[in-house]
């Protein structure tokens, strides 16, 4: 086990090479920059590769074209650059083509506050390609679970077929806190599916209806000479565009692989819930601040838990279930107007309060006002 | 020996339960893409170990009745999608078949920039000045004045000359051929083919159902005909003044190095 002090940025590409990925292309962005850096630095004495390529859609466009021809594969931007990659996200989401997509979150909308954190793209990573997709996002709020989280991704993206985002941040990507990194052998590592050399009916598309089967990935070059078509396709990748059953079936199929595999996916903490009566979920740099704010009001004798989510996509809707159960209100610090609060209020659906705390000025919600917010209002309701 | 009769060529490279084609009548990709696959037999390239990137499009079908591992992508990226397989699997053939729209407008940034780089990739453009599929629209490579259902009145704007932007930006083996010129494409082909770095081959391909039609330019034969007309080989290019070859395309390998 070595011990490091690194940036949030720094573990993220320390994990992506610890868990295979062999294949980096980027472009230039704060607060993303230092992943590029690093993976320029350290692919190329590992045997991978990187690239700046001239955009980011050509950077995505390229990590796929890498990942269909057998690598793991990582890109890394922020806001502006991810804007530009959604359309190639839902590529990889019907070509079934494993890879990761990194957004350390700065401020927006457009090019926004560059140097400063916000959460304001939790949506975007949902919603932001066109159609109806499935998608897996986590979201560290540590050095320690970037690098955690890095892996997990990684692992996910080629178990699923699918592309995965990790939501760092500007506070995160750039902090620096000393975490012990795990030696190789002790990392759990997926490696994607392939079919038999000798496999006479390979349909890189065959999985099982309900999404649990994730059909096998051969590679480009290896004889199976099969097509990976940006249409809906027949399982064997071959254009269907006028077989409406066929359609149904595969947007159901691969939306169903996220669905089936949700409790794999979905990774909290839970603090101090158990005798809780206000129960505050946060994620990413907020929860740091949730964290402290649980603290000072354990002292004053405030009954407050955290519910602290490092999935966001899955959402982790049976956690907030369980605890709306228990607790008399919530209370939702973000840094954007009010983004993962409606996914808390669909779950509790008018049976307790919640309460949206938002910043939207570059700067961290302090533990302070998230007291504040819960002395003022919460507790007179509570 | 290569394979050059159509049969034995359908038999080796095509998927013949895909046939027939999505093509209008008279369409100059078939013509095209057996000339190309004559190439490909005189390279005596590997099957199993050559990838196609197709655009989207009337040409974003060229790869999809072949029998080779085939990646379709989104429009414009068909050469950053290559860039990435041929980055990490060096050992591959990988070749861009897409248009005109594809690669010299939505994807006109990637385009130079593999130049650039010379990345070993082949780009097989096939030009045949407007936006097929979609039912008409200009291109970048529409010619000033010639009409389409965006430029009904006829088009304001000048068109691009691939080969030279290619050129210009960096690429080591450029060459034009046209759907009349089969021979001359199955040999440009073959030798981008056999060259290391960025190769481009631009072909024009007549469309008569869209550009056609919009311009009164006959059908196919008639088209066909014009290819012959107005293009001049390289060779006789380099001994003939530049008025005379004024509205002309230059065909063969105009660039290797």
């Amino acid at each position: 086990m070595t011990r490091k002090l690194l940036q949030g940025n720094e573990a993220c590409v320390e994990a992506a090479i610890a868990a295979g990925v062999r294949f980096f292309a980027g472009y230039p962005i704060t607060p993303a920059t230092e992943i590029a850096e690093g993976m320029a630095r350290d692919l190329p004495k590992v045997g991978g590769i990187f690239i700046q390529m001239e955009d980011e859609i050509g950077s995505i466009a390229a990590c796929i074209g890498a990942s269909v021809a057998g690598a793991k594969a990582l890109t890394a931007s922020s806001g502006p650059g991810i804007s530009l990659m959604l359309e190639n996200i839902g590529f990889a989401v019907i070509s079934e083509t494993p890879v990761v997509i990194v957004n350390v979150m700065r401020g927006g909308p457009s090019t926004g506050l560059p140097t400063f954190p916000a959460q304001m793209d939790v949506m975007q990573a949902r919603w932001g390609s066109h159609g109806d997709y499935p998608i897996v996002a986590f979201a560290p709020s540590s050095v320690r679970e970037t690098y955690e989280l890095t892996v997990k991704a990684i692992n996910t993206a080629e178990m699923l077929r699918n592309p995965v985002f990790l939501l760092s941040d500007a506070m995160v990507g750039h902090m620096r806190e000393a975490i012990s990194l795990p030696e190789p052998e002790e990392l759990e590592l997926f490696e994607r599916r392939r079919p038999e050399p000798d496999e006479v009916d390979f349909a890189p598309h065959r999985g099982s209806q309900d999404g649990f089967e994730i059909p096998l990935m051969a590679r480009f070059g290896d004889g199976f000479r099969f097509h990976v078509d940006s249409n809906v396709h027949d399982d064997y990748g071959f254009p269907a565009t006028e077989n409406n059953p066929m359609a149904d079936r595969l947007i159901h199929r691969l939306n169903n692989k996220v669905k089936a595999h949700a409790d794999e996916l979905i990774l909290v903490d839970e603090d101090q819930l158990e005798d809780a009566d206000i129960a505050i979920f946060a994620y990413g740099s907020s929860a740091r601040s949730a964290m402290e704010a649980v603290e000072i009001a354990r002292r004053r004798g405030l009954k407050v838990g955290l519910l602290k989510a490092k999935t966001l996509w899955p959402f982790p809707e049976n956690y907030v279930e369980k605890w709306t159960r228990r607790v008399k209100a919530w209370v939702v610090p973000e840094m954007n107007l009010g983004q993962m609060v409606r996914e808390v209020s669909l779950v509790v659906k008018g049976r307790v309060p919640v309460y949206p705390l938002n910043r939207v000025d570059g700067l961290l919600i302090e533990p302070h006002q998230i007291l504040s917010l819960i002395e003022t209002q919460v507790l007179s309701l509570a | 020996m290569p394979k050059t009769h159509t049969a034995d060529l359908l038999d080796q490279y095509f998927l013949k339960e895909r046939l027939p084609t999505i093509w209008c009548p008279g369409c100059g990709l078939g013509t095209a893409n057996g000339a190309i696959l004559r190439g490909f037999e005189a390279a005596g390239i590997d099957q199993d170990k050559t990838v196609l990137v197709n655009g989207i499009g009337c040409s974003g079908r060229t790869a999809a009745y072949l029998d080779f591992d085939v990646l379709k992508g989104t429009h414009g990226r068909a050469i950053a999608f290559a860039t990435g397989i041929k980055l990490y699997r060096p050992e591959l053939n990988v070749i861009v078949m897409a248009g005109d729209g594809d690669t010299l407008a939505i994807g006109g940034n990637h385009f130079i920039h593999a130049a650039r780089r010379n990345v070993d990739i082949k780009v097989i453009l096939f030009n045949n000045f407007i936006y097929g599929m979609t039912g008409g629209q200009v291109s970048p490579t529409t010619p000033a004045g010639a009409k389409a259902s965006t430029a009904p009145e006829g088009y304001n704007e000048r068109a691009f000359d691939a080969c030279k932007l290619a050129e210009a930006a960096g690429a080591s083996f450029v060459a034009r051929a046209t759907s009349y010129h089969v021979q001359l494409l199955s040999k440009v082909v073959r030798d981008a083919l056999t060259h290391t770095g960025f190769a481009l081959i631009e072909i024009l391909a007549q469309c008569p159902q869209q550009y056609g039609r919009w311009n009164k330019s006959g059908d196919a034969f008639e088209m066909l005909m014009w290819e012959k007309e107005n293009t001049v080989r390289v060779e006789q290019a380099r001994n003939m003044l530049p008025e005379n070859l004024a509205g002309k395309f230059v065909i063969g390998e105009l660039v290797r190095h």
